[in-house]
Parts: structure tokens; C-alpha cells; sequence
């Protein structure tokens, strides 16, 4: 039982990466993958909001009473949210404007609730840093590499997170795969990428 | 007139909220097993969304736009779509027992529907009027339980096939799922 603040921050690497292991949340994962670089924006902004709502919530964990739990935990994500979307039109405007509603939709990303409710109302502050942590950094991860997939076979390229520079994969020859950047390529990407890593943990 | 039928056309069919705009994929995974549990949550998130589009309009339009509070708006939209979830079902328990046996355990997982919020947000988005929005509240519900209805009647005959192990559950549901969206996509030339 007793989890060092290691494992339980390489959880979220590989064990319960989600969305994979966790089939949670799956809207922006689809929604955002189009370049990678939106991808991993839209990763770092729910790692700050899953970070900063598990310490808080874990430290209140003695106060809340635990009938009206949820709409707590509702309101003190929500405020983190408010701050993403605040310091994302300052810092990255152009970023915001790509991942549009899906930023005010982090606040209804099942992972988010799933870990306040399942980990950080019952462990102290620091064990919640390291999953939020983990968990966030794993789903960073997720939507950079299903980012990639679909970027470099939709389009041919890979756009560098937090910079305007994209790499040309291929030659001018190249014709996109369209369907990958499509909403049916997202679908169906994300599912054999499910299936891949059912065959690799089994 | 014409316009309205556009809208409710283009949210239905073109726009589909689940297959096109990707909203409210959880319960669309979750809830499809089985084709009780679909029509239940459909007709749980078209109840839901038609009144939550409908009071967070008026809250946008009566406190957060006259007062400049806009950045407020997703603490606002939730705590309202949370209350009203809770009010309808307590009003539902309460008034209409027999549509809460049907509908009330989809009931409280409509608050972090992100189909819900999500629409409240589009219908802001795009500055839909009070008629536009009503249309765009009906209809994108409408549309997610269109998609969700025809999906549970294929992962029912899914079951019952024998699918590769890897690919088994829920690897199976998005890629079926990515061959329905690939025909919804087809109704883009429609507008």
C-alpha cells in the first residue's frame, strides 16, 4: 500500500496513461490532434489544471464535506480553468484561438474530476502533486504521439510545440492522407493505437 | 423560415456533434452497449440540453454581457448546468416516476457531458438570437442521440461477432465509430 511519491508519478506514464489504459476524456484527445502542436498545448493546459485541483482538493480533503463533494470539486476545476484560459490570452493567443471551446471544455475532462474524486480526496498534498503530475505529463504524451500520427500522415508534417517552426517529413511529391485529419482518422487512429498497446501490455 | 430549417438541418446531420465536432464521446463509448441504456441517455441529454441552452443564454445575455463579466462564463455555465441537472432530477423523482425509472441513473452524468456545456458554449460562440439558439439547442441533442441510437444498434451486432483479441471493446467501438463518421462527413455537401 505503501507507494513511494515515484511510483505513483510513473503511474501515469505507463500503467494508467490516459487515454489509453483510462478510457477517459476522450473529446479533446480526438478533437485537439490535428497538428502536435496543438496536441501538446492542449496537454499542458489540463496538466496545469489537474496539478493545481489535486493539491487543492487534497487539501481540502477534511473540510469538504462528503455529500456535496462533486460540485466542489466542479467549481475549484472550473477556477483553474478560468486561469488557463486567462494566461493562454496573454501568452499564446494564436494557441487559443486553435483549441477554441475545447479550453472551457477542460473543465468537464472526465480525467480531471476522475482523479480529484479517486486519488487526491483520500491522499495528502504531495502524493497528489506527483499523480497529477504523472497522469498530466501521460497525457501529454498521448496527445503528442496521436498527434503525430495524424499530422505526419495527414499532412506531412510535424509542427514544433510553443514555436511556429513545422518540419516537412516528406518531398513534393507527397500527398496527404487527408482522411487522417479528418474527424473519421481521429476515430479510427485512436483505436488502433487501443489496439496496439492491448497487444503490447498483454 | 428557410434558415431555421438550415440550422436545424446543418446541427443534426452536418455538424453532428458526436461524429463531426467530437463532443460527448464518454457517454457515447459508455452508454452504447446496449440499445436501453442509448435511447435512455438521448433522451436524457435532449431533455437536459434543451433547458440548460435555453438558461444559459439568459445568463449570458441578462448578467455576464451587461456587466463585462465574460471571462466568468465556464464557472458560471457549470454551476448552473450542475444545478439544473440536480433540480430536474429531484423535480423528476418527485412529479414524473416513470420517466425518472427511465432516465434518472443518466441523470447525473449529464453534468460532465461535455455535449452539454459544450453547446451552451457554441450557441455563445456563434451569437445565436433567442430562436436560432432554441433550434441549435434541440437539434445538436437531437443529432447525439441520432448517432448514439444508430451506434448501439451496430455494437449490439458487434458483440456477437468474433473480433480479433487485441482489437476487442472499445479499440473496435472508435474505429466503427470512425467509418460512421467518415458517412456523416458525406452530408458536408448538403449546405
Amino acid at each position: 500500500m505503501a507507494k513511494t511519491i515515484v511510483q505513483e508519478f510513473t503511474k501515469g506514464l505507463w500503467e494508467e496513461i490516459p487515454p489509453f489504459r483510462l478510457v477517459l476524456g476522450l473529446c479533446p484527445v480526438l478533437a485537439v490532434t490535428k497538428t502536435v502542436a496543438n496536441g501538446v498545448g492542449m496537454g499542458v493546459a489540463a496538466t496545469f489544471v489537474l496539478v493545481c485541483s489535486n493539491v487543492l482538493v487534497s487539501m481540502l480533503r477534511n473540510i469538504i464535506p462528503s455529500q456535496v463533494r462533486v460540485p466542489c470539486f466542479i467549481i475549484i476545476i472550473a477556477t483553474f480553468v478560468v486561469v488557463v484560459e486567462l494566461v493562454m490570452q496573454a501568452v499564446a493567443y494564436p494557441l487559443f484561438l486553435q483549441l477554441g471551446i475545447f479550453i472551457p471544455l477542460i473543465v468537464v475532462n472526465c480525467i480531471i474530476l476522475g482523479r480529484a474524486e479517486a486519488f487526491a480526496s483520500k491522499n495528502p498534498p504531495v502524493a497528489s502533486i506527483a499523480d497529477g503530475l504523472g497522469i498530466g505529463v501521460g497525457f501529454t504524451i498521448a496527445l503528442g504521439a496521436l498527434a503525430g500520427i495524424r499530422e505526419a500522415f495527414g499532412a506531412g508534417t510535424i509542427s514544433i510545440p510553443f514555436s511556429d517552426t513545422v518540419i516537412q517529413l516528406f518531398g513534393p511529391s507527397f500527398e496527404p492522407f487527408t482522411f487522417m485529419v479528418e474527424a473519421p482518422g481521429a476515430f479510427v487512429c485512436l483505436g488502433l493505437v487501443l489496439a496496439i498497446m492491448n497487444l503490447v501490455g498483454k | 423560415m428557410g434558415d431555421y430549417i438550415l440550422l436545424a438541418v446543418g446541427a443534426i446531420l452536418v455538424n453532428n456533434i458526436l461524429l463531426i465536432q467530437y463532443l460527448g464521446n464518454c457517454p457515447f463509448l459508455g452508454t452504447s452497449k446496449s440499445m436501453d441504456n442509448a435511447t435512455g441517455m438521448a433522451m436524457a441529454v435532449v431533455f437536459v440540453l434543451a433547458l440548460a441552452g435555453i438558461v444559459t443564454w439568459i445568463f449570458e445575455a441578462v448578467f455576464l454581457k451587461p456587466l463585462g463579466l465574460e471571462y466568468m462564463r465556464t464557472i458560471v455555465f457549470i454551476v448552473v448546468i450542475a444545478a439544473l441537472v440536480q433540480f430536474v432530477e429531484i423535480f423528476m423523482k418527485k412529479s414524473m416516476p416513470a420517466l425518472y425509472a427511465g432516465l434518472g441513473i443518466f441523470l447525473p452524468l449529464i453534468t460532465t457531458n461535455c455535449a452539454v456545456m459544450g453547446v451552451c458554449l457554441i450557441n455563445i460562440k456563434e451569437e445565436y438570437n433567442f430562436m436560432e439558439m432554441l433550434i441549435s439547442s434541440i437539434a445538436y441533442p437531437a443529432g447525439f442521440g441520432l448517432a448514439l441510437i444508430l451506434f448501439a444498434g451496430l455494437r449490439e451486432r458487434i458483440i456477437i461477432g468474433r473480433v480479433p483479441g487485441p482489437l476487442q471493446d472499445v479499440s473496435i467501438a472508435l474505429v466503427t465509430a470512425g467509418f460512421m463518421s467518415l458517412s456523416f462527413l458525406g452530408f458536408k455537401g448538403m449546405i
